[in-house]
Protein backbone atom coordinates (compact mmCIF):
# COMPACT_ATOMS: atom_id res chain seq x y z
CA UNK A 1 0.00 0.00 0.00
CA UNK A 2 2.85 2.46 1.10
CA UNK A 3 4.40 1.71 -2.77
CA UNK A 4 1.36 2.81 -4.17
CA UNK A 5 0.85 5.62 -2.17
CA UNK A 6 4.68 6.43 -3.46
CA UNK A 7 4.57 5.83 -6.95
CA UNK A 8 1.01 8.36 -6.97
CA UNK A 9 2.72 10.75 -5.71
CA UNK A 10 5.49 10.77 -7.90
CA UNK A 11 3.02 10.51 -10.94
CA UNK A 12 1.56 13.53 -9.57
CA UNK A 13 4.69 15.40 -8.87
CA UNK A 14 5.40 14.61 -12.57
CA UNK A 15 2.32 15.76 -13.78
CA UNK A 16 2.35 18.78 -11.87
CA UNK A 17 5.90 19.81 -13.24
CA UNK A 18 4.89 18.92 -16.91
CA UNK A 19 1.92 21.62 -16.98
CA UNK A 20 3.50 24.74 -16.03
CA UNK A 21 5.60 25.30 -18.79
CA UNK A 22 4.22 24.22 -22.26
CA UNK A 23 7.10 23.91 -24.55
CA UNK A 24 7.40 26.09 -28.17
CA UNK A 25 8.79 23.77 -30.72
CA UNK A 26 10.64 25.29 -32.87
CA UNK A 27 11.85 23.39 -36.64
CA UNK A 28 14.92 25.34 -37.87
CA UNK A 29 16.53 24.32 -40.80
CA UNK A 30 20.51 22.81 -40.29
CA UNK A 31 22.38 26.12 -40.79
CA UNK A 32 20.45 28.01 -38.06
CA UNK A 33 21.25 25.62 -35.96
CA UNK A 34 23.66 27.77 -33.72
CA UNK A 35 21.93 30.97 -33.64
CA UNK A 36 18.68 29.28 -33.41
CA UNK A 37 20.41 27.67 -30.13
CA UNK A 38 21.48 31.20 -28.97
CA UNK A 39 17.98 32.97 -29.52
CA UNK A 40 15.95 29.72 -27.64
CA UNK A 41 18.24 30.67 -24.66
CA UNK A 42 18.28 34.12 -24.57
CA UNK A 43 14.43 34.07 -25.00
CA UNK A 44 14.11 31.53 -21.95
CA UNK A 45 15.78 33.96 -19.85
CA UNK A 46 13.68 37.04 -21.10
CA UNK A 47 10.62 34.75 -20.88
CA UNK A 48 11.16 32.75 -17.61
CA UNK A 49 7.91 30.82 -17.97
CA UNK A 50 8.82 29.39 -21.40
CA UNK A 51 10.53 26.61 -22.85
CA UNK A 52 11.68 26.33 -26.51
CA UNK A 53 12.75 23.16 -27.94
CA UNK A 54 14.38 23.36 -31.05
CA UNK A 55 14.20 20.96 -34.00
CA UNK A 56 17.21 21.29 -36.37
CA UNK A 57 17.18 19.79 -39.64
CA UNK A 58 16.78 19.89 -43.21
CA UNK A 59 14.79 22.17 -44.17
CA UNK A 60 12.65 18.99 -46.87
CA UNK A 61 12.74 16.47 -43.85
CA UNK A 62 10.91 19.56 -41.54
CA UNK A 63 8.82 20.16 -43.97
CA UNK A 64 7.46 16.41 -44.03
CA UNK A 65 7.44 15.99 -40.36
CA UNK A 66 5.16 18.96 -40.49
CA UNK A 67 2.90 18.10 -43.30
CA UNK A 68 2.72 14.42 -41.66
CA UNK A 69 1.49 16.10 -38.49
CA UNK A 70 4.22 16.41 -36.14
CA UNK A 71 3.38 18.98 -33.35
CA UNK A 72 5.59 21.81 -34.56
CA UNK A 73 4.64 25.54 -33.62
CA UNK A 74 7.24 27.72 -35.30
CA UNK A 75 8.95 26.79 -38.88
CA UNK A 76 12.29 28.80 -39.81
CA UNK A 77 13.34 27.39 -43.42
CA UNK A 78 16.52 27.79 -45.46
CA UNK A 79 14.58 28.75 -48.90
CA UNK A 80 10.93 30.43 -49.99
CA UNK A 81 10.30 27.19 -51.99
CA UNK A 82 9.62 25.06 -48.60
CA UNK A 83 8.01 27.62 -46.77
CA UNK A 84 5.38 27.75 -49.81
CA UNK A 85 5.17 24.04 -49.86
CA UNK A 86 4.25 24.47 -46.40
CA UNK A 87 1.68 26.98 -46.65
CA UNK A 88 0.29 25.08 -50.06
CA UNK A 89 -0.40 22.32 -47.47
CA UNK A 90 -2.69 24.61 -45.01
CA UNK A 91 0.06 24.12 -42.17
CA UNK A 92 0.92 27.98 -41.82
CA UNK A 93 -1.35 30.19 -39.71
CA UNK A 94 -0.48 33.70 -40.10
CA UNK A 95 1.79 35.63 -42.13
CA UNK A 96 5.42 34.68 -43.23
CA UNK A 97 8.14 36.93 -42.32
CA UNK A 98 11.95 37.08 -43.70
CA UNK A 99 13.96 37.49 -40.80
CA UNK A 100 17.84 36.73 -42.27
CA UNK A 101 19.39 36.57 -45.49
CA UNK A 102 22.82 34.62 -46.99
CA UNK A 103 24.92 33.99 -49.34
CA UNK A 104 25.93 30.58 -50.79
CA UNK A 105 29.82 30.07 -51.39
CA UNK A 106 31.94 27.31 -52.51
CA UNK A 107 34.23 25.80 -50.36
CA UNK A 108 37.74 23.49 -50.49
CA UNK A 109 39.21 21.56 -48.01
CA UNK A 110 41.77 23.64 -46.16
CA UNK A 111 45.67 23.25 -47.73
CA UNK A 112 44.18 21.20 -50.90
CA UNK A 113 45.21 21.44 -54.56
CA UNK A 114 44.86 23.21 -56.35
CA UNK A 115 43.39 26.29 -55.36
CA UNK A 116 40.28 27.29 -57.34
CA UNK A 117 38.82 30.70 -57.16
CA UNK A 118 35.56 30.70 -59.17
CA UNK A 119 33.38 28.28 -59.86
CA UNK A 120 33.84 28.29 -63.69
CA UNK A 121 37.11 26.64 -63.08
CA UNK A 122 35.54 23.16 -61.67
CA UNK A 123 35.02 22.56 -65.59
CA UNK A 124 38.64 21.73 -65.98
CA UNK A 125 39.64 20.90 -62.33
CA UNK A 126 38.77 17.22 -63.13
CA UNK A 127 37.28 17.36 -59.46
CA UNK A 128 35.87 13.45 -58.46
CA UNK A 129 33.75 14.45 -55.57
CA UNK A 130 31.78 18.05 -55.06
CA UNK A 131 29.51 18.04 -52.40
CA UNK A 132 26.12 19.65 -52.14
CA UNK A 133 22.95 19.28 -50.43
CA UNK A 134 20.16 16.73 -52.19
CA UNK A 135 18.12 19.18 -54.35
CA UNK A 136 14.92 17.53 -53.53
CA UNK A 137 15.07 18.25 -49.87
CA UNK A 138 17.89 20.93 -49.13
CA UNK A 139 17.40 24.30 -50.17
CA UNK A 140 21.78 25.25 -50.10
CA UNK A 141 21.11 22.21 -52.59
CA UNK A 142 18.62 23.64 -54.67
CA UNK A 143 20.48 26.87 -54.88
CA UNK A 144 24.54 25.40 -55.79
CA UNK A 145 22.40 23.39 -58.39
CA UNK A 146 20.71 26.57 -59.85
CA UNK A 147 24.18 28.26 -59.97
CA UNK A 148 25.55 25.22 -61.65
CA UNK A 149 23.04 24.74 -64.04
CA UNK A 150 23.18 28.99 -64.72
CA UNK A 151 26.75 28.20 -65.45
CA UNK A 152 26.22 25.05 -67.66
CA UNK A 153 28.49 23.14 -65.40
CA UNK A 154 25.56 21.13 -64.30
CA UNK A 155 25.16 17.93 -66.63
CA UNK A 156 29.23 18.13 -66.86
CA UNK A 157 29.81 17.50 -63.62
CA UNK A 158 26.80 15.18 -62.60
CA UNK A 159 29.61 11.90 -62.38
CA UNK A 160 31.29 13.87 -59.66
CA UNK A 161 28.43 15.02 -57.85
CA UNK A 162 27.69 13.68 -53.84
CA UNK A 163 24.58 14.60 -52.89
CA UNK A 164 24.01 15.17 -48.89
CA UNK A 165 21.61 15.34 -46.39
CA UNK A 166 21.65 18.95 -45.29
CA UNK A 167 24.09 21.69 -45.76
CA UNK A 168 26.06 20.97 -42.42
CA UNK A 169 26.63 17.23 -43.52
CA UNK A 170 27.96 18.93 -47.01
CA UNK A 171 30.81 21.10 -44.65
CA UNK A 172 32.05 18.23 -42.65
CA UNK A 173 32.53 16.32 -45.94
CA UNK A 174 34.57 19.48 -47.12
CA UNK A 175 36.36 19.54 -43.60
CA UNK A 176 36.97 16.34 -43.23
CA UNK A 177 39.00 15.98 -46.95
CA UNK A 178 36.15 12.95 -48.12
CA UNK A 179 35.03 15.45 -50.77
CA UNK A 180 37.14 17.80 -52.82
CA UNK A 181 34.87 20.48 -52.55
CA UNK A 182 30.93 21.50 -51.91
CA UNK A 183 28.89 24.49 -51.58
CA UNK A 184 27.65 25.73 -48.25
CA UNK A 185 25.82 28.79 -46.97
CA UNK A 186 29.04 31.85 -45.91
CA UNK A 187 27.46 31.31 -42.40
CA UNK A 188 28.72 27.75 -41.96
CA UNK A 189 31.92 27.78 -43.48
CA UNK A 190 33.06 30.28 -41.11
CA UNK A 191 31.95 27.74 -38.48
CA UNK A 192 34.79 26.12 -39.98
CA UNK A 193 37.23 28.69 -40.97
CA UNK A 194 40.43 26.24 -39.46
CA UNK A 195 39.64 23.28 -42.12
CA UNK A 196 37.66 25.01 -45.30
CA UNK A 197 38.76 27.13 -47.09
CA UNK A 198 36.01 29.65 -49.07
CA UNK A 199 36.91 29.09 -53.12
CA UNK A 200 34.92 31.69 -54.19
CA UNK A 201 31.61 32.89 -53.55
CA UNK A 202 28.32 31.62 -55.25
CA UNK A 203 26.04 34.08 -57.14
CA UNK A 204 22.33 31.87 -57.28
CA UNK A 205 20.59 34.78 -58.98
CA UNK A 206 17.72 35.64 -56.48
CA UNK A 207 18.55 36.89 -52.40
CA UNK A 208 19.18 33.77 -50.47
CA UNK A 209 16.42 34.76 -47.61
CA UNK A 210 15.03 32.48 -44.70
CA UNK A 211 10.94 32.98 -43.85
CA UNK A 212 9.85 32.11 -40.25
CA UNK A 213 6.50 31.41 -39.72
CA UNK A 214 4.06 30.33 -36.78
CA UNK A 215 2.39 27.46 -38.17
CA UNK A 216 -1.74 26.20 -37.49
CA UNK A 217 -0.92 24.43 -33.98
CA UNK A 218 1.00 26.97 -32.60
CA UNK A 219 -1.66 29.37 -33.51
CA UNK A 220 -3.18 29.37 -29.97
CA UNK A 221 0.32 29.73 -28.08
CA UNK A 222 0.74 33.32 -27.66
CA UNK A 223 4.73 32.43 -27.01
CA UNK A 224 4.55 30.92 -30.23
CA UNK A 225 4.16 34.54 -31.72
CA UNK A 226 6.35 35.83 -29.14
CA UNK A 227 9.60 34.28 -30.39
CA UNK A 228 8.88 35.02 -33.98
CA UNK A 229 8.73 38.32 -32.42
CA UNK A 230 11.81 38.25 -31.01
CA UNK A 231 13.68 36.91 -33.30
CA UNK A 232 12.60 40.15 -35.93
CA UNK A 233 13.09 42.29 -33.21
CA UNK A 234 16.46 44.36 -32.27
CA UNK A 235 17.87 41.77 -29.82
CA UNK A 236 17.52 38.89 -32.04
CA UNK A 237 18.58 40.47 -35.48
CA UNK A 238 21.69 41.03 -33.14
CA UNK A 239 22.49 37.93 -32.40
CA UNK A 240 21.63 36.51 -35.91
CA UNK A 241 24.43 39.30 -37.22
CA UNK A 242 26.75 38.04 -35.17
CA UNK A 243 26.17 34.56 -36.01
CA UNK A 244 27.13 35.90 -39.48
CA UNK A 245 23.67 36.45 -41.24
CA UNK A 246 22.77 39.45 -43.34
CA UNK A 247 19.68 41.12 -42.98
CA UNK A 248 16.69 40.34 -44.65
CA UNK A 249 15.88 43.14 -46.68
CA UNK B 1 -2.38 0.47 -55.73
CA UNK B 2 1.56 0.22 -56.95
CA UNK B 3 1.67 2.95 -59.58
CA UNK B 4 4.18 1.33 -62.27
CA UNK B 5 6.85 4.87 -62.10
CA UNK B 6 7.22 4.26 -58.76
CA UNK B 7 8.15 0.56 -59.41
CA UNK B 8 10.69 1.38 -62.12
CA UNK B 9 12.63 4.22 -59.73
CA UNK B 10 12.51 0.93 -57.51
CA UNK B 11 14.92 -1.12 -59.72
CA UNK B 12 18.20 0.25 -59.61
CA UNK B 13 17.92 1.07 -55.71
CA UNK B 14 16.26 -2.60 -55.14
CA UNK B 15 19.61 -4.07 -57.19
CA UNK B 16 22.06 -2.39 -55.50
CA UNK B 17 20.70 -3.46 -52.15
CA UNK B 18 20.82 -7.27 -53.62
CA UNK B 19 24.13 -6.50 -54.38
CA UNK B 20 25.23 -5.20 -51.71
CA UNK B 21 23.75 -8.10 -49.56
CA UNK B 22 24.98 -11.05 -51.53
CA UNK B 23 28.83 -9.94 -50.94
CA UNK B 24 28.43 -8.70 -47.66
CA UNK B 25 26.90 -11.80 -46.70
CA UNK B 26 29.88 -13.61 -47.95
CA UNK B 27 32.42 -12.02 -46.15
CA UNK B 28 30.43 -12.77 -42.84
CA UNK B 29 29.75 -15.77 -43.91
CA UNK B 30 33.40 -16.88 -44.15
CA UNK B 31 34.03 -15.10 -41.26
CA UNK B 32 31.25 -16.18 -39.23
CA UNK B 33 31.75 -19.49 -40.17
CA UNK B 34 35.45 -19.15 -39.37
CA UNK B 35 35.43 -17.53 -35.60
CA UNK B 36 31.91 -19.64 -34.72
CA UNK B 37 34.19 -22.89 -35.07
CA UNK B 38 37.30 -21.74 -33.69
CA UNK B 39 35.15 -20.64 -30.42
CA UNK B 40 33.12 -23.62 -30.19
CA UNK B 41 36.38 -25.70 -29.82
CA UNK B 42 38.35 -23.21 -27.75
CA UNK B 43 38.92 -23.78 -24.56
CA UNK B 44 41.28 -20.19 -24.19
CA UNK B 45 40.03 -18.22 -21.00
CA UNK B 46 39.66 -15.19 -23.13
CA UNK B 47 37.16 -16.53 -25.34
CA UNK B 48 34.05 -14.54 -23.37
CA UNK B 49 36.11 -11.27 -24.41
CA UNK B 50 36.08 -12.71 -27.96
CA UNK B 51 32.88 -13.83 -28.04
CA UNK B 52 31.27 -10.51 -26.90
CA UNK B 53 33.99 -8.51 -29.84
CA UNK B 54 32.28 -10.65 -32.46
CA UNK B 55 28.75 -10.16 -30.99
CA UNK B 56 29.11 -6.33 -30.40
CA UNK B 57 28.42 -4.92 -33.87
CA UNK B 58 25.05 -6.37 -33.47
CA UNK B 59 24.14 -4.05 -30.49
CA UNK B 60 26.14 -0.84 -31.20
CA UNK B 61 24.46 2.22 -32.58
CA UNK B 62 24.64 2.10 -36.18
CA UNK B 63 25.76 5.78 -36.39
CA UNK B 64 28.39 4.30 -33.90
CA UNK B 65 29.53 1.99 -36.59
CA UNK B 66 29.77 4.18 -39.19
CA UNK B 67 31.18 7.00 -37.26
CA UNK B 68 33.79 4.14 -36.60
CA UNK B 69 34.01 3.53 -40.38
CA UNK B 70 34.45 6.78 -41.10
CA UNK B 71 37.23 7.59 -39.03
CA UNK B 72 39.32 4.18 -39.79
CA UNK B 73 38.59 4.05 -43.77
CA UNK B 74 38.15 7.79 -44.32
CA UNK B 75 40.36 9.67 -46.23
CA UNK B 76 42.33 10.73 -43.09
CA UNK B 77 42.04 7.57 -41.68
CA UNK B 78 44.96 5.36 -41.25
CA UNK B 79 43.09 1.86 -42.95
CA UNK B 80 41.62 4.14 -45.68
CA UNK B 81 45.50 5.73 -46.42
CA UNK B 82 46.56 2.42 -46.41
CA UNK B 83 43.81 0.65 -48.56
CA UNK B 84 44.17 3.66 -51.09
CA UNK B 85 48.37 3.32 -51.23
CA UNK B 86 48.13 -0.43 -51.29
CA UNK B 87 44.94 -1.28 -53.74
CA UNK B 88 43.84 2.50 -54.98
CA UNK B 89 40.89 1.53 -53.24
CA UNK B 90 38.62 3.98 -51.48
CA UNK B 91 35.47 2.96 -49.02
CA UNK B 92 34.03 6.32 -48.72
CA UNK B 93 31.17 7.03 -50.96
CA UNK B 94 31.58 3.75 -52.69
CA UNK B 95 30.06 0.46 -52.90
CA UNK B 96 32.66 -0.94 -51.46
CA UNK B 97 31.94 0.79 -48.30
CA UNK B 98 28.66 -0.19 -48.29
CA UNK B 99 29.69 -3.81 -48.43
CA UNK B 100 31.86 -3.53 -45.55
CA UNK B 101 29.40 -1.80 -43.38
CA UNK B 102 26.45 -4.36 -44.04
CA UNK B 103 29.10 -7.06 -43.77
CA UNK B 104 30.01 -5.99 -40.23
CA UNK B 105 26.37 -4.91 -39.29
CA UNK B 106 25.35 -8.69 -40.62
CA UNK B 107 28.41 -11.06 -38.87
CA UNK B 108 26.98 -11.45 -35.33
CA UNK B 109 24.30 -12.51 -36.95
CA UNK B 110 26.16 -15.75 -38.55
CA UNK B 111 28.51 -15.66 -36.02
CA UNK B 112 26.15 -16.74 -33.15
CA UNK B 113 24.14 -19.58 -34.48
CA UNK B 114 26.93 -20.96 -36.49
CA UNK B 115 28.54 -21.13 -33.26
CA UNK B 116 25.87 -22.22 -31.70
CA UNK B 117 25.47 -24.82 -34.24
CA UNK B 118 29.14 -26.06 -34.08
CA UNK B 119 28.61 -26.48 -30.45
CA UNK B 120 26.01 -28.74 -30.90
CA UNK B 121 27.35 -31.83 -32.93
CA UNK B 122 28.59 -34.74 -31.08
CA UNK B 123 31.68 -34.11 -30.45
CA UNK B 124 32.11 -38.38 -30.14
CA UNK B 125 31.40 -37.71 -33.86
CA UNK B 126 33.87 -35.97 -34.31
CA UNK B 127 36.45 -38.33 -32.05
CA UNK B 128 35.55 -41.11 -34.38
CA UNK B 129 36.75 -39.30 -37.42
CA UNK B 130 40.03 -38.97 -35.57
CA UNK B 131 40.54 -42.68 -35.00
CA UNK B 132 39.93 -43.23 -38.23
CA UNK B 133 42.48 -41.61 -39.20
CA UNK B 134 40.97 -38.20 -41.31
CA UNK B 135 42.77 -34.64 -40.78
CA UNK B 136 41.28 -32.30 -38.42
CA UNK B 137 40.98 -30.58 -42.05
CA UNK B 138 38.89 -33.38 -42.97
CA UNK B 139 37.04 -33.65 -39.50
CA UNK B 140 35.74 -30.05 -39.92
CA UNK B 141 34.70 -30.62 -43.41
CA UNK B 142 33.36 -33.99 -43.70
CA UNK B 143 31.75 -33.94 -40.08
CA UNK B 144 31.45 -30.68 -38.23
CA UNK B 145 30.36 -28.71 -41.12
CA UNK B 146 27.64 -31.33 -42.39
CA UNK B 147 26.27 -31.38 -39.01
CA UNK B 148 26.08 -28.02 -38.22
CA UNK B 149 24.83 -27.12 -41.87
CA UNK B 150 21.43 -26.19 -41.06
CA UNK B 151 22.39 -23.84 -38.13
CA UNK B 152 25.05 -22.13 -40.22
CA UNK B 153 22.40 -21.42 -43.33
CA UNK B 154 20.04 -20.47 -40.62
CA UNK B 155 22.47 -17.41 -39.30
CA UNK B 156 23.40 -16.95 -43.20
CA UNK B 157 19.91 -16.41 -43.96
CA UNK B 158 19.24 -13.62 -41.46
CA UNK B 159 22.55 -12.56 -41.69
CA UNK B 160 21.53 -11.82 -45.64
CA UNK B 161 18.23 -9.63 -44.25
CA UNK B 162 20.34 -8.02 -42.15
CA UNK B 163 22.71 -6.71 -45.09
CA UNK B 164 19.90 -6.00 -46.85
CA UNK B 165 18.05 -3.59 -44.97
CA UNK B 166 21.29 -1.50 -43.54
CA UNK B 167 20.92 2.04 -43.52
CA UNK B 168 22.99 4.28 -40.73
CA UNK B 169 26.27 2.87 -41.20
CA UNK B 170 25.58 2.61 -45.05
CA UNK B 171 24.57 6.25 -44.78
CA UNK B 172 27.26 7.29 -43.10
CA UNK B 173 30.18 5.82 -45.28
CA UNK B 174 28.74 5.34 -48.32
CA UNK B 175 26.53 8.21 -48.77
CA UNK B 176 23.71 8.42 -50.76
CA UNK B 177 24.40 8.53 -54.28
CA UNK B 178 21.59 7.89 -56.87
CA UNK B 179 22.62 4.65 -59.01
CA UNK B 180 25.75 3.95 -57.05
CA UNK B 181 25.37 3.73 -53.15
CA UNK B 182 21.98 4.57 -52.89
CA UNK B 183 20.21 1.04 -51.54
CA UNK B 184 16.64 0.66 -51.33
CA UNK B 185 16.60 1.83 -47.33
CA UNK B 186 18.40 4.87 -48.63
CA UNK B 187 16.06 5.57 -51.32
CA UNK B 188 13.11 4.79 -48.83
CA UNK B 189 14.24 7.94 -46.41
CA UNK B 190 15.08 10.22 -49.34
CA UNK B 191 11.88 9.65 -51.00
CA UNK B 192 10.38 10.51 -47.87
CA UNK B 193 12.26 13.47 -47.30
CA UNK B 194 11.53 14.88 -50.68
CA UNK B 195 7.93 13.83 -50.60
CA UNK B 196 7.70 11.05 -52.77
CA UNK B 197 5.18 8.95 -51.05
CA UNK B 198 4.31 6.54 -54.04
CA UNK B 199 8.20 5.87 -54.42
CA UNK B 200 8.19 5.19 -50.45
CA UNK B 201 5.30 2.72 -50.46
CA UNK B 202 6.62 0.69 -53.27
CA UNK B 203 10.19 0.56 -52.75
CA UNK B 204 8.53 -0.19 -48.56
CA UNK B 205 6.58 -3.16 -49.57
CA UNK B 206 9.02 -4.26 -51.79
CA UNK B 207 11.83 -4.75 -49.26
CA UNK B 208 8.45 -5.88 -46.51
CA UNK B 209 8.12 -8.59 -48.71
CA UNK B 210 12.15 -9.88 -49.09
CA UNK B 211 12.52 -9.90 -45.46
CA UNK B 212 9.38 -12.07 -44.55
CA UNK B 213 10.40 -14.29 -47.00
CA UNK B 214 13.45 -14.66 -46.06
CA UNK B 215 13.26 -14.94 -42.50
CA UNK B 216 10.39 -17.29 -43.14
CA UNK B 217 13.46 -20.01 -44.74
CA UNK B 218 15.62 -18.70 -41.85
CA UNK B 219 12.83 -20.18 -39.20
CA UNK B 220 13.04 -23.37 -41.88
CA UNK B 221 16.08 -23.93 -41.47
CA UNK B 222 16.62 -23.07 -38.17
CA UNK B 223 17.28 -27.32 -36.57
CA UNK B 224 14.39 -28.28 -33.97
CA UNK B 225 15.45 -28.55 -30.41
CA UNK B 226 13.99 -32.37 -30.22
CA UNK B 227 16.68 -32.68 -33.43
CA UNK B 228 19.75 -31.47 -31.18
CA UNK B 229 21.92 -34.90 -30.59
CA UNK B 230 20.63 -36.91 -33.42
CA UNK B 231 23.39 -37.88 -35.96
CA UNK B 232 20.95 -37.61 -38.49
CA UNK B 233 18.21 -35.78 -40.19
CA UNK B 234 15.38 -37.52 -42.12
Amino acid sequence: MRRLKGVAALLLACAAGSVSAQPITVSAASSLGDAFRELAARFEEAHPDSRIQLNIGGSGLLLQQIQRGAPVDVFASADEFTMSQAQASDSVSGEVRYFAANTLVFIQPLGATPQLNSILALRDAGLRRIALGNPESVPAGRYAKSALEAAGLWTALADSLIPAQNVRQVLDYVARGEVQAGFVYATDAAQMSNRVRVAAPVSVGRPIRYPIAVLNRGKDKPSAQDFVDYVLSEDGQRILAVHGFLAAE
Amino acid sequence: MVETSALAAAMTPLWLSLKVAFFATILSAIFGVALGLYLARSRHRARNILDTLCTLPMVLPPTVLGYYLLVLFGSQGLLGQWLDAAFGVNLVFSLKGAIVAAAIVSFPLVFKPARAAFESVDPRLEQAGRVLGVSEAGVIVRISLPLAWRGIMSGVTLGFVRALGEFGATLMIAGSIPGKTQTLSIAIYEAVQAGRDADAHVMALLISCACIVMLLLATWLTPAAHRKGEAHER
